[in-house]
């Protein structure tokens, strides 16, 4: 038994064997359940670590089992996978240690935990896969699992927008298998190399590559909310709130962005794309989605509803990074993968909190709920700065690179517009948020206020997920050069994309 | 109890065997082939055996605390007993005669248990199941006679020798595929299937459901591509297909319809039996070699899960049927809560049927829509994305009602050891068949059926 075949096997297992054992715990058994969360999250986030470790220095860790003929289970470790593992690992344990908080007293709180953390065994699982294959059958186990948490509540509402959500989802499950299995007739195993796999395949037909990629990129764009697909993300925002402050920042959406990098990157390789002509039409439909994300999210005044639109419209930042072909775009489309699920899980953490605790579910409830809540406010602050891409938070870094890789490819006319009028958008609907939260004064009730406990503005495991999560996107901003940053291991996989 | 286990017992054995040392024949009594009963065990057959076994195993030891009458339960069990004996000759008789004895066995018993379904609407459609296996059997007979009368021979072995096209094979290919369509319920023969199963009790129904059809089945697989293959014009196994295609959509649909839940499951049956004639002009396009070998084995893996997942949800209907006391979709709110292992049975074998990763399902519709692309049947694509599609609307509208809230909301938990044998079918269906398949191809694709010499 060594190390290199079994840590990514080991990364999966260690929050799938927590998940199952918690579904057969008693409902009572609440310390036992926390032990058992936390026990798998810091497991994986040591186990990770050491992958870190090991990928940088060129080290190649990969699990493979074989399921039938010529098709194999990998789980492999390369630059990319580990930025994506990296990111849910930490990002589970914060989500964890609020979910612990934010159920205290709710039903069903083993049904929850068992999907939530079989949910985040599906998103490592993607992000470790090593072929078109494995990540097929993690892209549909995330969608079966995330079904119950999305429905968790069980009121209409809620039973009405996961079943949304699943028809949007098992339909792009099956695009993306039919094209997955047409691109493996074609072109055999599929394993994910840098720089693409169909450029070295003698004898391929364009115009069928062509069709195959429409097949993958919509089977993706679904989870990814690519306008015209992205109607399950709004209605799905009736999910409790550390259920969709996973499902914004890393598990679906992500899920979906990701698998757009792997299948430009790793299966067709960028030059191979742009050659078909592939990657222009995927850079117009991100830069729809997201000014449409934008403008929608400028009237809705519940506010869940207002950041699951501003998700829409920020995962695209991602799908135009890597679509403008050059290495500066790459990263900045890379870097933000991170960058906006750091900052969209803190806004979705402090929008839960005022939820909890003074029952505020809508923008123009918010008056004066800084006085009441800073440390929550502060958070939200931030990560509503970071999206609008004011320095230093995180998101400035991408939306640099973005630009910067637009000029460097010669696309500056058009992004460089997109860009603009998008952070524009994003200071249109956030500001206002944030005037009303600091400046205006606040009404003399709170909707639905719960009782003071101690002296925290909120339950301690509720307020300080977002602060954290606060901190860490100014941090990922201000030390963006320092080594192990996203940003440096961004610009690792753009190199190494790029060598070839 | 004792004899399912022995049985099983039995059946690994062989399995083993089967799998060191090939194939396995026993000429039984000593008589040689042509007067005497000749046994023999492939790997596709093992496979089958297997499975019924533990099928077999699972809603015999599900039936122990189901009957709540000794009457019904004393009719139960030498009738079960001699439906898994049929069961088990037919899938390792070697000559077609001693096939149609062992079929008729099975259709007779079959109707004799789905006739132990308390009410009227049980009685008439086991009537119908009686009309509906008796004319088949015919059919079947009726193709023996003509081989018999045109080859003299009736083994399985010396007769795939001989054989020949004309019109004579050719008539008796059809007469016997027909007899074997109206007994595997392909569209538009299906119509006797959903009542027969969906009201026989819950135990009959998940054999019938997994395993009955299944014997019909493998008798097609055993004719159409195995003693039959080099007669066989590719138009006709389109046809085959054809029709298993409109099964998967018009089964699915119906299901999707149905308003109660065994019926649900029951026209799901007719879904993925479907499937598995989709398979034909697939494997009757092949040469043989890998690729034909891999999509064989698919056949083989939707066939087995199938099995698992079927009788599965039918046994979880059972405990939800006794609880509830009644089975009608639209009112099973609450059962979430007051049966949850049961729920979550219901969910891992609709994640089987509707083909969902990690179970079998999954990977044998991979290889299927694999064999189709790579031949350029692209018609058959539609028809599988659209069915599970269909398949995942008619599970998932199940489980949102499970999970509904109902008025009167103080169900007690009361979910008790009678739902373990449903969750562990609902397990080897979803996890142990995913995780495990390579071992399915390993076993049966060496043999895929192609006529060899005789031993």
């Amino acid at each position: 038994m060594n190390l290199e075949s079994w840590l990514p096997a080991l990364i999966v297992s260690s929050s799938l064997l927590p998940g199952l054992l918690i579904f057969l715990l008693r409902e009572e058994k609440h310390r036992l359940r926390t032990i058992l969360n936390l026990f798998g999250a810091v497991t994986k986030l040591v186990l990770v670590g050491m992958m870190i470790w090991g990928v940088f220095h060129e080290r190649v860790f990969e699990t493979r089992w074989t399921l039938a003929p010529g098709l194999d289970l990998v789980l492999h470790a390369d630059e990319l996978s580990v930025l994506f593992v990296t990111l849910s690992t930490v990002l589970w344990l914060v989500t964890t240690v609020y979910a612990i908080g934010y159920l205290e007293n709710a039903p069903h709180r083993s049904r929850f935990f068992g999907f939530f953390s079989l949910c985040v065994t599906a998103t490592v699982g993607l992000a470790l896969a090593g072929n078109l294959f494995t990540f097929v059958i993690f892209y549909e186990i995330l969608t079966l699992a995330t079904y119950p948490l999305v429905a968790h509540k069980g009121t209409p509402e809620a039973v009405r927008g996961a079943r949304i959500y699943l028809t949007y989802t098992l339909a792009g499950g099956m695009l993306l298998l039919i094209g997955a299995i047409w691109l493996r007739t074609l072109a055999g195993p599929l394993d994910f190399a840098q720089g693409g796999i169909l450029s070295d395949i003698e004898g391929l037909d364009t115009t069928t590559l062509s069709w195959v990629f429409l097949l993958l990129i919509s089977g993706l764009g679904v989870k990814a909310a690519l306008v015209p697909l992205h109607g399950w993300l709004p209605q799905a925002m009736v999910a409790p709130a550390p259920v969709s402050a996973l499902l914004h920042a890393v598990a679906v959406v992500k899920a979906g962005a990701f698998g757009i990098v792997r299948v430009v990157y790793d299966v067709y390789g960028v030059e191979f794309a742009d050659s078909l002509d592939l990657l222009a039409p995927l850079a117009v439909a991100a830069a729809i989605t997201i000014i449409y994300g934008s403008v929608r999210a400028l009237t809705q005044d519940h506010l869940k509803k207002r950041l699951a639109y501003s998700t829409v419209s920020q995962v695209s930042y991602i799908a135009l990074g890597v679509a403008i072909v050059g290495p500066i775009a790459t990263v900045g489309g890379l870097v933000h993968l991170v960058h906006q699920g750091v900052m969209k899980i803190t806004l979705f953490f402090a929008a839960g909190n005022y939820a909890e605790t003074l029952g505020i579910h809508k923008v123009s409830e918010m008056n004066g709920v800084g006085r009441r809540m800073p440390g929550t406010t502060l958070a939200f602050t931030i990560g509503a700065l970071g999206m609008i891409g004011i320095p230093p938070v995180a998101g400035f870094i991408s939306k640099w690179y973005i630009g910067l890789g637009a000029v460097e490819a010669g696309a500056a006319e058009w992004v460089m517009p997109v860009l603009v009028a998008s952070s524009l958008l994003n200071a249109a609907y956030f500001l206002p948020i944030l005037y009303r939260a600091w400046f205006c004064k606040a009404s003399d009730e709170w909707p639905a206020a719960a009782p003071r406990n101690g002296g925290l503005e909120t339950d301690a495991l509720l307020l300080w997920p977002p602060v954290a999560t606060a901190a860490l996107a100014i941090a990922a901003g201000l030390f963006a050069a320092a080594p192990y940053s996203p940003l440096e291991w961004a610009e690792l996989i753009a190199e190494r994309e790029y060598r070839q | 109890m004792l004899t399912t286990l022995s049985t099983l017992l039995a059946t690994g054995l062989l399995l083993w065997q089967v799998a060191h040392q090939g194939r396995q024949i026993h000429a039984l009594g000593g008589w040689d082939p042509g007067l005497g009963i000749a046994l023999r065990a492939d790997p596709l057959a093992a496979a089958l055996l297997l499975m019924s076994s533990l099928v077999a195993l699972a809603a015999g030891w599900y039936a122990t605390g189901y009957f709540t009458d000794d009457a019904r339960q004393s009719r139960f069990w030498p009738i079960w007993l001699s439906l898994i004996t049929a069961l088990h000759a037919l899938f390792l008789s070697a000559d077609l005669f001693n096939l149609y004895v062992t079929l008729e066995l099975l259709g007779l018993s079959a109707v004799a248990l789905a006739a132990l379904g308390a009410g009227r609407a049980a009685i008439e459609a086991s009537l119908r199941y009686l009309t509906v296996g008796l004319l088949g059997s015919m059919a079947f007979l009726a193709g023996v006679a003509l081989i018999y009368i045109r080859y003299g021979t009736l083994d399985m072995l010396s007769l795939s020798q001989l054989i020949h096209p004309g019109p004579a094979t050719w008539l008796a290919l059809g007469l016997m595929s027909a007899g074997l369509m109206l007994k595997s319920a392909l569209f538009p023969l299906h119509f006797w299937l959903p009542p027969a199963h969906a009201n026989a009790p819950a135990p009959v129904s998940a054999a019938l459901s997994a395993l009955v059809v299944k014997a019909a089945v493998y008798l097609m697989m055993r004719l159409w591509l195995d003693l039959f293959q080099p007669t066989i014009s590719p138009a006709a196994s389109w046809l085959l297909g054809l029709l298993g295609a409109t099964a998967v959509l018009w089964g699915s649909w119906s299901a999707l319809r149905a308003q109660r839940l065994k019926l649900l499951a029951a026209y799901s049956t007719v879904a993925q039996l479907g499937y598995l004639f989709i398979f034909f002009p697939l494997l009757m396009a092949l040469p043989a070699g890998q690729p034909r070998d891999a999509a064989f084995g698919a056949l083989v893996l939707m066939a087995l899960t199938h099995a698992f997942a079927k009788s599965a949800l039918f046994l979880a209907a059972g405990t939800i049927q006794q609880h509830a006391g009644h089975d009608r979709i639209a009112d099973l709110g609450g059962t979430a809560r007051a049966l949850p292992v049961t729920t979550f049975t219901l969910a891992l074998a609709g994640a089987a049927l509707i083909g969902l990763p990690p179970s079998g399902a999954f990977l044998a519709k991979w290889q299927l829509l694999s064999t189709a692309i790579g031949l350029g049947q692209w018609i058959w694509v539609p028809a599988v994305a659209i069915g599970s599609l269909l398949a995942a609307a008619y599970i998932f509208r199940l489980l949102g009602y499970t999970f509904g809230t109902r008025d009167r909301d103080a169900l007690a938990l009361v979910d008790g050891y009678e739902s373990l044998p449903a969750l562990l079918l609902a397990i080897i269906a979803t996890a142990v068949l995913g995780l495990g398949a390579a071992l399915v191809w390993q076993f049966v694709a060496p043999g895929a059926l192609v006529t060899e010499a005789p031993l």
